[in-house]
């Protein structure tokens, strides 16, 4: 068959057969499963914690805060957390899924290629200088700080002859992340009000802000993801090679800016809201790629429902794990995710995707 | 077509014994000699009281006495001498690493080395409340060493891949990062503040007192280096053939590795990590030097001269200074990106 090329089996067959029906309920199926085990991880993370909550309280509660005497636990903490988790973890996801199918690296992941430093230095920048509080002020920073080290990277990655190869990718973000963390440091040395209002979110927390600020955020992350989804079917023909994706109809150069802007969005805003988290956009894709094979559009549906699970359960463990003190997720997540990069990058097959 | 001159040596020989060192190679030693010499003049005649030059060589050759003489002896030259010192050790360290796995990414601030050793620093400090500077130095040793151990095994598969040392590198350095962040946050405030300020890296601390007991271990480790460098200069170009040309292999690598994690580990333990000299300084040192591979000599020297540069800056750059550590970071990392690019565009 003249067409039968992977971009083809790769997005659901048009007319449906038995076997791609069968691939469809699978699909469904794990999905319906994941975001059960989401709604799950909502009501642990609003129960558990230094006072747990009776599970039967959650419901009434959030429909008349003032049914049980636990209710400004819950809507004043807990549920500022979830919300925050359940944000953050799906921008966070699918920026992984958008930034691992756009530089073709199966290691790529929003703080390995260096896009959180990007906005966690705007937001330091923002912080010190221009005594910038609220996150609705510094947001903006931090998407611009974002998308510099974005396409900064992308075009460390891209100047070589040989093109933006995972190792040159993975070199760019390291040397970048590391120069930009530098700077922030240096910065909140010199401005020591500034390092004590950042020192939590600098180890990523969804402690750090209220539900406002998700509010506020919550639009841009949805835009981001939307970004990604009209991205996606490009990023399947991209997936084959340029030339190829060209004579499928892809214009190759507009699926890779959607998905920069989709990318710097999601990361971006994330960062601003719970601080630099890494490795959550390194293995949720993986874990999706796993399930459903390599069709982005389903990759993209997994992760919004696969990250807040990761992060959700990363943030419930810490409150567990070390009572009565509480480890921020960010340091859960990288206790987690850096032996999945170790096992991604000692699987040889993994690394030419 | 340009043609290939053969680089000019300098031939030395007695009997029995001959040394061929290349022209450019002495050049650039020389060459870093003087730029040490000029920052390590400014660095001493600068600070909160300004020195003349005049007045700094009085007090170096012992002219001076009083306020100049105790400024430049007692409190200024401990730190650059300091400075050279552990400079030269992390060039030293980040070219025996690079020359053993054959790739500048081998380099022991890559690979997760320093976050290892100041794992092992918080532990003795916060976690064991041991006190005293040898048992945090010793806890710096150790942690570096299981730490490179552990990555080394960790990127081992059918031979060595600088990708995946790499990538494991990031790996490991993620994890006991978060470790050491945690190890801070639950320490009491002012634990925390002490070794936090170890984290950054920095020469403040140095003095005389730290310099003699510094020194000794070092200055045996710079022997040891010298008289295995031949060897490891040989193993570059390939197991066989350097057994082939007498190396004992095996031996010589793992004596090079103790010797280079020996250094690092040092300067580590008493400064705190001081990211990417040992990376830069080898790859500095092969252009000034127009070498084929890694030497020796230069790498330290440019560590040397890199270290006390990026102490000069930190100290007076900013109004406040900052410590040492992420000037290096900086023009480290900033280095590292430049060269990318460049090797990019030359393939």
């Amino acid at each position: 068959m003249l067409f039968d090329s992977p971009a083809r089996s790769a997005t659901p067959a048009p007319v449906p057969t038995a076997r791609t029906r069968v691939r469809l309920g699978r699909r469904l199926g794990w999905l319906i499963l994941a975001t059960c085990a989401l709604v799950a991880l909502c009501a642990a993370s609003i129960a558990i914690g230094a006072k747990p909550v009776p599970l039967a309280h959650i419901l009434p509660t959030l429909i008349d805060p003032d049914h049980f005497d636990d209710g400004a636990i819950i809507t004043g903490l807990r549920v500022p957390r979830t919300v925050l988790g359940l944000l953050a973890g799906a921008a966070l996801g699918v920026a992984g899924g958008v930034i691992q199918a756009f530089t073709r690296n199966p290691l790529a992941d929003p703080g390995i290629l260096g896009v959180n430093a990007g906005a966690a230095l705007a937001v330091t920048i923002g912080v010190a200088f221009f005594g910038m509080s609220a996150i609705g002020q510094y947001l903006w920073l931090a998407l611009a700080g974002a998308i510099i080290a974005t396409v900064v990277v992308w075009m460390i990655g891209a100047s070589a002859r040989e093109g933006a190869t995972a190792l040159r990718m993975t070199l760019a973000g390291v040397g970048v992340a590391a120069v930009l963390g530098g700077i922030s440091s240096t910065i909140q040395l010199d401005h020591p009000s500034t390092f004590q209002k950042m020192a939590g979110w600098g180890s990523g927390s969804l402690l750090a802000q209220p539900l406002s600020a998700a509010v506020a955020v919550g639009p841009v992350i949805v835009i981001g993801i939307l970004l990604a989804v009209i991205a996606s079917r490009g990023l399947n023909a991209l997936a084959i090679g340029d030339d190829v994706a060209t004579s499928l109809g892809t214009r190759a150069n507009i699926t890779r800016t959607l998905a920069i802007f989709a990318v710097t969005l999601l990361a971006g805003s994330a960062t601003a809201l719970v601080g630099p988290i890494a490795f959550v956009g390194l293995m949720i894709p993986h874990v999706a790629r796993a399930i459903v094979g390599p069709a982005q559009g389903w990759i993209l549906a997994y992760s919004v429902v696969l990250g807040p699970c990761l992060l959700l359960a990363a943030d419930v463990a810490g409150r567990v794990l070390m009572q009565p003190a509480e480890l921020p997720v960010g340091l859960v997540t990288a206790f987690v995710g850096a032996p999945v990069l170790i096992l991604l990058v000692r699987r040889s097959r993994v690394a030419a995707l | 077509m340009r043609a290939v001159k053969p680089p000019v040596h300098l031939v030395w020989r007695t009997r029995g014994l001959s040394l061929r060192i290349p022209r450019r190679t002495l050049i650039a030693v020389a060459g870093l000699l003087l730029m040490a010499v000029v920052v390590g003049v400014f660095s001493l005649a600068t600070g909160d009281y300004i020195l003349s030059i005049g007045q700094v060589a009085g007090a170096l050759f012992g002219h001076a006495t009083g306020i100049e003489s105790t400024i430049v002896l007692e409190w200024r030259l401990p730190r650059v001498l300091t400075a050279l010192l552990f400079g030269a050790a992390l060039g030293l360290s980040g070219a025996i690493f690079q020359s053993l796995t054959r790739n500048p990414l081998g380099s022991p601030d890559i690979i997760g080395f320093d976050t290892g050793a100041y794992t092992g620093a918080l532990i003795v400090m916060l976690v064991l409340n041991l006190p005293g500077g040898v048992t945090t130095a010793a806890g710096a040793v150790i942690g570096g060493l299981l730490t490179a151990a552990a990555v080394y095994v960790l990127a081992y598969r059918n031979g060595m891949v600088g990708f995946r040392l790499i990538v494991v590198g990031i790996g490991v350095t993620a994890m006991l990062t978060s470790v050491n962040t945690w190890l801070i946050l639950h320490a009491d405030t002012q634990q925390a503040v002490n070794a936090g300020f170890w984290g950054a890296g920095s020469l403040d601390r140095s003095g005389m007192d730290q310099l003699s007991i510094a020194i000794i271990p070092l200055l045996v480790l710079f022997l040891a280096a010298i008289l295995i460098t031949p060897a490891l200069g040989l193993l570059e170009l390939g197991d066989d053939a350097g057994a082939q040309l007498g190396v004992a292999v095996e031996r010589t690598r793992l004596l090079a590795i103790i010797i280079g994690v020996g250094l690092s580990a040092l300067v580590t333990s008493f400064s705190g990590p001081i990211a990417f000299v040992a990376l830069a300084a080898p790859q500095i040192a092969r252009r000034l030097a127009g070498a084929a591979g890694i030497t020796f000599l230069p790498s330290a020297l440019t560590g040397a001269a890199l270290l006390l540069t990026a102490d000069a800056i930190a100290q007076h750059a900013l109004p406040d200074p900052v410590p040492v550590g992420l000037v290096t970071v900086i023009l480290g990392g900033g280095y590292f990106v430049w060269l990318l690019v460049a090797e990019g565009r030359r393939r």
